[in-house]
């Protein structure tokens, strides 16, 4: 209960980096708080973008996803569900891959961080690592007869 | 679990507050304000590339928000630079000249030239060119012209000076005189020794970097 607990609360704060930066890179923020980074130069990348689509909206999407199943699985009749477990770490899994990539890209192609994704990073990789902790965890239902 | 739920709504709260904050500040002026600017008086003949002893020199007339340009710094410049430059054959001349209805190319030129007062021109021109993609957004590139110069590796604290003071705007403005000057009606336009070409590629340099030596023997 209290790894789905962290998870809707962090992928609450996820969803609010990825919409600032989707919010960002629409134009209705001016500019970015990145203080040290180079927020600017990663959000204009070619890279920041995936089939024409904005990559912060994937990353809020994600979230939102995320958050949801969470939630969702808060509720007593799901707290014991192993599909929600699943769902959780099959959803996060792909999240931390799609990080993986994304972090890829700024340490070894654009040689820039941007500490947003930084953020998003730590972010999804908690979410990642508690999935599968509650994965093992929640013990299988038995098959009903 | 209430609890929970009200640290949930606090999150919710303070992040979308956040978000609403940020978007109700001003965006940071345009740096392209016009100025009254005086054409310097320094010299100052651009940046160049390759060796003093080439037999022949390019000028380059180009505009850093100019989609050509790019194309051209990204696509033929590589080549050039390998096969032309870096043997000797070609030396060449950047000069500035920004169209008035581009909007940030002026304040482009400018940050090209605050890093060169670095030693680090022909990066930050490549950066400009090769992350072209602010010249499409429209969006103040302010920011990301300071992130360009920091991942060249200029000291940011003088360039941030040499911007805001726009230290060489009288040498951008003296080279567009000097390119209406010598004919310059559009970016990039190319002058080998003085005079005028219509080139384009880098296999139409090799050709005439080959006739004109070959004149020469």
């Amino acid at each position: 209960m209290i790894r789905r607990q962290a998870i809707v609360l962090l992928t609450l704060v996820g969803l609010c980096v990825a919409t600032y930066l989707w919010l960002y890179k629409i134009g209705v923020l001016g500019q970015l708080q990145c203080g040290t980074g180079s927020c600017e130069l990663v959000q204009a990348s070619r890279y920041a973008e995936l089939f024409g689509l904005p990559v912060a909206l994937y990353g809020a999407g994600g979230y939102a996803a995320l958050f949801a199943v969470g939630l969702a699985g808060l509720q007593p009749r799901f707290v014991a569900d192993r599909r929600v477990a699943r769902l959780l770490a099959a959803l996060a899994t792909v999240g931390f891959g799609f990080t993986l990539y994304l972090t890829g890209i700024e340490l070894f192609v654009l040689h820039a961080i941007c500490r947003w994704c930084v953020a998003s990073a730590a972010i999804m990789t908690t979410v990642w690592l508690l999935s599968v902790g509650e994965l093992r965890a929640t013990p299988g239902t038995a098959p009903t007869r | 679990m209430k609890g929970f739920y009200v640290l949930l709504a606090a999150v919710a709260v303070v992040g979308g507050g956040m978000m609403w904050y940020s978007a109700q500040r001003k965006p940071a002026a345009a740096p392209s304000a016009p100025v009254a600017v005086v054409p310097a008086a320094d010299g100052f003949r651009g940046y160049t590339m390759g060796a003093a002893s080439a037999l022949l020199e390019v000028t380059e007339y180009s505009d850093f928000e100019c989609p050509f340009c790019a194309s051209f710094a990204t696509v033929q410049m590589p080549v050039i630079r390998e096969q032309l430059i870096a043997t000797g054959k070609l030396r060449w001349r950047y000069r500035d000249f920004p169209l008035p209805t581009h909007r940030y190319s002026r304040y482009a030129a400018l940050a090209a030239q605050c890093a060169g007062e670095q030693g680090k021109f022909w990066e930050m021109h490549d950066r400009l060119f090769e992350q072209h993609q602010w010249a499409q957004t429209g969006d103040n590139p302010r920011a990301l012209f300071r992130d360009f110069a920091r991942a060249v590796g200029v000291d940011l604290d003088k360039y941030d000076a040499c911007m805001d003071s726009q230290r060489y705007a009288g040498r951008i403005e003296a080279s567009v005189q000097e390119g209406e000057a010598a004919g310059v009606r559009g970016t990039p336009s190319f002058y080998v020794n003085g005079r005028p070409v219509a080139r384009s590629t880098s296999d139409d340099f090799k050709a005439l970097v080959d006739s004109l030596t070959k004149k020469r023997k």
